[in-house]
């Protein structure tokens, strides 16, 4: 995991300065000059700051509803865990569980989409040279900066047509036909940089498209397909907009639907349970965060996911 | 795909005008013209098929919606009743009667025009602050990349909300310097600024990015300049902007395009009104209430259509522009 982070190649090879800092740069570092005291206490002030509202997301769901407009602080002053008890049970009769299935389904089904689908167009556009392959891949470029709420609509028709609103097909479907354009232009850009000596050697001893893909290039963009596996994942346990249009009933919602139905339906009544339902919710993401971080983070930087 | 009745040489013959960059000439009067053809078709047929879950996507998932969605926004159509042809009534009641959409636009336009330059503004200032230690970076630069990844949920918006409402942390905070503000969400003034302070909030992503671009500027140009007499302010100045040029364009262009598609934080933290006073109505959130609040699909779709085209013109101007103040590495302007 440590190593794969540190291969994702980038046409600028942004990752190398990271990995390699500049001879003299160590040294200068271990001294504390005033200038560089002041830094570091800059940027912890900033981290205070920004890592606030997850702290204090973190300590409120153990404050009783009843605490919350009169303990604004980070602690709890009676702490109790009526509020994850309470969000177990569920809302409307659905316990939580359900709804966190429904998550994890989905996210699932479109990071095996997504992959599959991406790495198969990856593979065609980047080893391939047919007609018309310099135009698709321009039009794919275009879709990535196309709004999507151009396209939304008459996806939504479309989809009522065929009588699939409130199932999960609706979301499931387009990440199985590399419609995240994003992924594909990743894994292209990683294939490009693997020398083709490999694949010429498997053609000369016979081996088709299929056999080169399947034995040589996928093994070899496994940094690629794990970046984009957790950003798939994360982007669909966070998307609302997908599900909001096409769940209608409570028991197919995700997460973020059935948060948005305590938020509107408890939220007065019932802070504390509220709060801490936004933490479960979270808490997926934050902790692929905290296992994945050097991925993501370097994800970032060298291919400029927008996060 | 080979076949095994082809011998060796062959397919390397064939092979090699297909890579990238050959690194031999095609050979003229290797293969006959019929063998190529052949070859070159099997070729064309390997590259569709492994395209294929991509081109079902692409025409059937994104250009044939966009054309239908083109052609319902010059009509009145509510998804039950066949779609009526109007012309251009949409975008003539757009721009002339509905005052929500033109709020909705405004509103739009300062979370954009104001939220971005100051999360750019930020996220460059840390990334440079970031740049100038190399000890224990790494953990700031994750710390300050968490928000970008979850910003945008429905937990996020919901604690944003309970932080800033009047018996919130942030007005305790306040209030306890001597400033009264009696909570941002329900104040017509402050609730867009709330907004993009949660835009300003997720500064990570774009300063990954920075702190990637900064790492790339030669160390040499500082000290070349640093012989010159240059202080730290013309270092910034002369050295870092132009050398980081590049990034600052792409995060510039990213940054704005997404925020112009801000959605579920606005619809939580309003719980899907747009209000106070129509303040987080912005323009994707309005056009969700069009087509799935009030049925109506083709004033949604011309929605959409301007959308897409102020997008598409923001990009195209600052793609134009870019030549005059973007710096490539080995450009030599």
């Amino acid at each position: 995991m440590t190593t794969a982070g540190s291969q994702i190649t980038s046409p600028a090879q942004l990752e190398v300065p990271l990995v390699a800092p500049p001879a003299g740069g160590r040294r200068r570092s271990l001294k504390l000059t005033p200038g560089r005291i002041a830094v570091y206490a800059a940027l912890t002030v900033l981290a205070i700051i920004v890592l606030y509202p997850m702290l204090w997301l973190f300590l409120s769901t153990f404050k009783p509803s009843s605490e919350f407009g009169q303990n604004q602080g980070l602690l709890p002053e009676s702490p109790t865990i009526d509020n994850y008890l309470k969000v177990i049970e569920g809302i409307g009769g659905i316990p939580l569980w359900r709804f966190f299935s429904n998550s994890l389904l989905l996210a699932v089904a479109a990071v095996v989409g997504t992959l599959f689908s991406s790495s198969l167009a990856a593979y065609a556009f980047a080893r391939i040279r047919f007609k018309g392959a310099g135009i698709f891949f321009a039009a794919m470029i275009g879709t990535l900066l196309l709004p999507f709420h151009v396209i939304i609509l008459p996806q939504y028709i479309m989809f009522q047509r065929l009588d699939l609103v409130d199932t999960f097909w609706p979301l499931i479907i387009p990440k199985f036909l590399a419609t995240e354009a994003f992924f594909v232009f990743l894994m292209v850009q990683f294939i490009r940089n693997i020398p083709r000596d490999m694949d010429e050697a498997a053609r000369i001893d016979g081996a088709g498209h299929l056999r080169i893909f399947m034995s040589i290039i996928l093994p070899l963009i496994k940094p690629a397909l794990i970046t984009s596996a957790i950003f798939t994942f994360i982007w669909t346990w966070n998307d609302f907009l997908g599900p909001l249009i096409y769940l209608t009933s409570p028991e197919n919602y995700p997460l973020p639907i059935a948060l948005r139905l305590y938020n509107d339906q408890t939220s007065t009544s019932d802070y504390g349970a509220t709060i801490a339902i936004s933490f479960v919710a979270l808490l997926p993401v934050l902790l692929f965060f905290l296992v994945f971080q050097r991925f993501l983070v370097d994800g970032v930087a060298t291919q400029g996911l927008k996060g | 795909m080979t076949t095994p009745t082809e011998t060796p040489t062959t397919t390397v013959a064939r092979d090699l005008p297909s890579s990238a960059t050959p690194r031999q000439p095609r050979p003229a009067s290797g293969s006959s013209r019929p063998g190529r053809s052949k070859q070159a078709a099997s070729e064309t047929r390997a590259g569709y098929s492994f395209l294929l879950p991509w081109m079902i996507g692409f025409l059937g998932l994104t250009i044939g919606p966009m054309l239908f969605s083109l052609y319902l926004a010059f009509t009145r159509y509510n998804i039950f009743t066949p779609p009526q042809w109007i012309g251009f009534d949409n975008f003539v009641r757009m721009f002339t009667e509905d005052q929500q959409f033109l709020q909705s636009v405004q509103v739009t336009l300062v979370y954009v025009l104001v939220g971005t330059p100051i999360k750019l503004a930020a996220a460059l200032g840390v990334a440079l602050l970031l740049n100038a230690v190399s000890k224990g970076s790494g953990f700031f630069r994750s710390a300050f990349y968490a928000p970008s990844l979850i910003g945008a949920s429905v937990g996020v918006a919901i604690v944003w909300r309970a932080m800033f409402n009047s018996d919130g942390p942030v007005d305790a905070g306040l209030s306890a310097i001597g400033i009264n503000i009696g909570g941002w969400v329900g104040n017509v003034a402050l609730v867009l600024p709330m907004m993009i302070l949660l835009a300003v909030w997720q500064f990570g992503a774009p300063m990954v990015i920075f702190l990637a671009g900064l790492k790339q500027i030669p160390r040499e140009l500082y000290e070349a300049a640093q012989v010159d007499g240059a202080g730290k302010v013309r270092q910034f100045r002369s050295v870092t902007l132009p050398m980081l040029s590049s990034v600052i364009f792409f995060n510039l262009l990213l940054e704005t395009i997404n925020a112009f598609q801000v959605f579920a934080s606005a619809y939580i933290i309003s719980n899907g009104s747009g209000g106070p006073a129509g303040q987080t109505n912005f323009y994707t959130l309005y056009l969700y209430k069009r087509a799935f609040g009030d049925g109506q699909m083709g004033y949604a779709s011309a929605m959409a259509w301007v959308l897409l085209v102020v997008v598409a013109i923001i990009a195209f101007i600052m793609f134009r522009t870019s030549k005059s103040w973007v710096h490539y590495a080995g450009d030599n302007r």
